[in-house]
């Protein structure tokens, strides 16, 4: 009875494999220092400061704007970046062309070059006086140093984001359904809008919701080209960096608890989602 | 690509045959150049637009600047950083792998997200927290202080804060690799006799090493480009506390342009040498790496 | 609808998956292509579905030259063996695609597709499941809403590709009794691919014989199993025997001995006896008779099968006995074949 209950409330099952004390000491430990201890500052600081206090923090106006802005141009990166994302990874799945290799290849750049340099470059490429950006001035159109500039940083950091998690969905794609769809009358438009896209739907999902999060918390491929103006294209991370220099820690506190806030209901929505998708259709992403 | 009209050996009227699995050749051709137009403006231009600048006004003052003793403290600080923050995680990494992929426990599924809590945390929160921590506000703020204890724009802060914002890299590249690879190795060398450290280095290791260097690459990466957090705590010191891509943005902000992209070019010529890498990998080793591509 | 295959001969990069190969298929028959795997059967299928294009060769829709037709213009029903349901959609969605999507002018209102969708369901008995999603659902049910999809465009012709081939044995025996059931009651012209021979067997009108390609023999279950005409059908289709025997003067030679089989009309020269094991008569003695030790013997259902060995050549010969019919090992036993066939290399 009593070795019954045991094995009922084992921590772990039983494995010949050794080492898994000292694997998740070292994991446990590594865990707590590095990454628990530093974010539950975060959260206790937050809390200290006492709900009028935070509020009145949170709802100052160059805050609710620099987050409005972080979270908007964010959104809207992720949706350029659902868009082309998409038709990239069909184009690299689907179609041969000269130079697929290296195309696909580039696709990381955004993972593997700093976001600083990320930064000065755009910068250089949309600045009035830019490569591209001298192009559009005449037209009147002014990308760098306005809210356009923040978004076109943050399409370019999100990108890889949706095409390396739809592009493998794509890949199991089974040529059999869209053969079923032909068979039954589909057009190859009515297949890839009513069966293909449907089926990636988990996946772009998910796409989104990982270069929306990275979106939200860019800082440094963004403060060049972003103009910085206070209310109009200050990003929240900004709004912090300015706070610790004030070293109005009770401020950038506030800031940086309403980002994870949300940036963590945002992961939490997103993940229920796929978990019902899964239950569901058996598939997610 | 089995879609594509080659596949169709025949000579046959495969323009009918091939409306059912694939488009026009027009929304083709319409689609490749749309995706090509994307990667170029916003991947290949900005890559191309640091090499130019660097090189605007030849390359005498672009060597000049990289000679310069900043420029060379602040390589110096990149590497002392990513040579103490990674193999820190890589350990770290190993460790967190081979609890939860060859074992079963409560509780993992959650400390799985735990592991992958920095990706969704903002570089400048993950540096802004460790200020918080260490702080004069702080509890053990003035502990330090008094003992002479530097932290904060230091080095140690800067290491702090790039293994934080590197922490899951390593881990999240093993742990879907070891899970796929079950534990039936590892029992059979334990059943031959082998100790657990001889399981681990002659079975465990040599099944996981490709998928550990794509993720020590990735990791690297990181680690020599971080931008936010390090900037939080670092205390922008020139000549001291400066890695690599501070000193982009300082000379940027100076208006020193070449000089600023002069530094740029290093660290793309680095995220250049990782893409490379990263597809030899990719390329020669796909079912030794794991499946997860996303980071 | 009837169709017609003509000289088909399809190439992938150079090889040859089909040769040559002419068919007629009959309004509203139940047809089945069996072969071995690789035998060209997928290929045929598809071919006629319009999913791959002939090298050379013409399929007939009636008397449409259907090669000029796209595969949505054929109006076929497809049924893949792994189902190829939409997971995103439910079971009636599934089944109502084919309605929905037409244009406008051709498409039914909105409740006869629903209602139309609904007889399906019944009619492969999945009513009530409609609002299930396809992960929801065992192999046979998938594969029943898989034959509902196809059947809701009134296809001109039903192609199935081993529509059983997933499923485990006890449910392909049920799905088979009940598509020819299905079969019997909606009347569609229907192809369906298999390398199973009792399934082709036991359920189709007409099955015709595929290997590498190439059409080995058409005909009814009763006359492949009992007249095959050539080395490959005999082989493929139920159990056989292959002795090598000699013609001379319209007797059958086996090594030094007659074995009491008379083939008047044969060539004289060396041939190849084949035999089924069950189509043979015991014999006491042995004046013209085949006679072997015996070497193993099992008990399998209601008969016993033993395996002899035979002659000087030690050639391996299996037979059915009735199970009261008790042998040991290496005891000698006689038989004559009672319905064979000679083939010549
Ligand atoms: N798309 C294709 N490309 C190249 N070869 C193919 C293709 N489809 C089928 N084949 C070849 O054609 C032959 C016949 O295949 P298939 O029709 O699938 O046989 P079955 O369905 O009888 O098993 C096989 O040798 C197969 O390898
Ligand atoms: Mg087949």
């Amino acid at each position: 009875m009593t070795a019954r209950t045991a094995s009922l409330w084992q921590f772990r099952q039983p494995s010949v494999i050794p080492g898994f004390g000292l694997a998740l000491g070292v994991t446990l430990s590594w865990l707590i220092l590095i990454i628990l201890i530093p974010l539950s500052g975060l959260a206790w600081r937050s809390s200290a400061l006492g709900w009028p206090t935070f509020w009145a923090l949170a709802t100052d106006q160059r805050t609710v704007n620099a987050l409005r802005i972080s979270f908007g141009t964010a959104f809207a990166a992720a949706l350029v970046n659902v868009v082309f994302g998409v038709i990239l990874a069909w184009v690299l799945v689907r179609y041969r062309f000269p130079g697929k290799r290296v195309i696909d290849a580039m696709v990381d750049l955004p993972f593997a070059l700093p976001t600083a340099v990320a930064g000065i470059a755009l910068t250089t490429l949309y600045a009035p006086n830019g490569w591209i950006g001298s192009l559009l001035a005449p037209l009147g159109i002014k990308i760098a140093f306005t809210p356009i500039g923040i978004v076109f940083a943050l399409i370019f950091v999100g990108l890889p984001f949706v095409v390396r998690t739809v592009q493998p969905i794509m890949e199991e794609i089974d040529k059999e359904v869209e053969e079923a769809a032909a068979t039954l009358g589909a057009n190859r438009f009515q297949t890839i809008r009513r069966v293909l896209l449907p089926g990636l739907a988990p996946a772009v999902l998910t796409g989104f919701a990982l270069a929306f999060a990275r979106g939200v918390g860019e800082y440094g491929s963004v403060i060049f080209i972003a103009g910085n103006l206070p209310y109009i294209s200050e990003i929240a991370p900004l709004l912090i960096v300015i706070r610790l220099e004030e070293f109005n820690y009770p401020a950038a506190t506030a800031i940086a608890a309403v980002m994870l806030v949300i940036s963590f209901a945002m992961l939490l929505i997103i993940n229920t989602i796929q978990a019902w998708s899964r239950r569901r259709y058996g598939y997610g992403a | 690509m089995a879609h594509d009209a080659a596949s169709h050996g025949g000579t046959g009227n495969t323009e009918l045959v091939r409306v059912a699995t694939s488009e026009h050749r027009l929304a083709r051709y319409g689609l490749i150049g749309l995706a090509l137009c994307f990667v170029g403006l916003f991947l290949v231009l900005p890559l191309a637009a640091v090499f130019t600048e660097a090189m605007r006004n030849g390359p005498g003052e672009f060597f000049t600047v990289l000679s310069d003793p900043e420029t060379f403290s602040a390589i110096r600080l990149t590497l002392i950083v990513a040579g103490i923050a990674v193999p820190l995680n890589l350990v770290f990494g190993i460790a967190a792998a081979w609890a939860i992929a060859k074992f079963e426990f409560k509780g993992k599924a959650f400390l799985t997200t735990l592991i992958d809590l920095p990706f969704s945390v903002s570089p400048v929160i993950s540096g802004m927290v460790f200020i918080l921590l260490f702080g004069s506000h702080s509890l053990i703020g003035p502990w330090l202080q008094s003992h002479g204890i530097q932290i904060l724009f230091a080095v140690p802060g800067i290491v702090l804060a790039t293994v934080f914002v590197t922490f899951p890299f390593v881990a999240r590249e093993l742990i879907p690799l070891m899970q796929e690879q079950g534990t039936s190795d590892e029992e059979a060398a334990l059943s031959l006799g082998a100790s657990g450290w001889q399981t681990f280095w002659y079975v465990t290791l040599p099944n996981i090493k490709w998928g550990l260097l794509y993720g020590v690459l990735l990791c690297n990466a990181r680690a020599m480009g971080e931008f936010g957090a390090v900037s939080v705590v670092s205390g922008h010191i020139r000549g001291l506390t400066n890695t690599m891509p501070l000193q982009v943005e300082i000379l940027y902000n100076e208006y020193n342009f070449v000089a600023a992209f002069a530094v740029a070019t290093l660290l793309a010529l680095l995220a250049l040498v990782t893409l490379v890498l990263k597809s030899l990998l990719e390329m020669k080793y796909s079912e030794q790496i794991a499946a997860s591509r996303r980071h | 609808m009837e169709v017609r295959v003509q000289n088909i001969r399809k190439e992938f990069s150079r090889f040859p998956a089909l040769n040559d190969v002419s068919l007629d298929i009959r309004s509203g028959e139940l047809i089945a292509l069996l072969g071995p795997s690789g035998s060209g059967k997928t290929t045929l299928l598809r071919l006629i579905a319009g999913l791959e294009s002939p090298t050379e060769g013409t399929v007939y829709f009636g008397n449409e030259d259907a090669s000029r037709k796209t595969v949505q213009q054929r109006n076929i029903g497809f049924v893949f063996q792994h189902y190829a349901l939409f997971r995103h959609m439910t079971v009636l969605d599934n089944v109502s695609f084919g309605l929905t999507i037409r244009p406008a002018g051709r498409r039914p209102s909105k409740a006869d597709i629903r209602k139309r969708a609904l007889e399906l369901l019944d009619l492969v008995q999945l009513s009530g499941l409609e609002k299930r999603y396809p992960a929801q659902l065992s192999g046979g049910q998938r594969q029943r809403v898989a034959l509902a999809r196809a059947m809701a465009v009134e296809p001109n012709v039903l192609l199935l590709d081993e529509p059983f081939g997933a499923l485990d044995a006890q449910v392909r025996k049920e799905l088979r009794r009940w598509l020819r059931e299905i079969h019997d009651r909606t009347g569609h012209t229907t192809v369906f691919v298999t390398h199973d021979q009792d399934e082709a067997l036991e359920l189709a009108d007409r099955v015709v014989v595929m290997s590498k390609g190439k059409i080995e023999q058409i005909g009814t279950p009763d006359e492949i199993y009992d007249t095959p005409n050539s080395p490959f059908v005999f082989g493929f289709i139920g159990q056989s025997n292959i002795l090598p025997v000699r013609v001379e003067n319209g007797q059958l030679w086996l090594d030094d001995r007659s074995i009491g089989v008379s083939a008047t009309g044969e060539a004289d020269g060396p041939a190849q006896l084949y035999f089924r094991p069950h189509d043979i008569e015991l014999l006491d003695g042995c004046g013209g008779c085949i006679a072997g030790i015996v070497t193993v013997t099992r008990r399998v259902a209601g008969t016993r099968h033993v395996e002899l060995d035979i002659g000087a050549t030690h050639s391996k010969v299996e037979i059915e006995l009735p199970p009261e019919k008790v042998t040991s090992d290496h005891s000698r036993i006689a038989f004559r074949p009672t319905r064979w066939k000679l083939f010549r290399n």
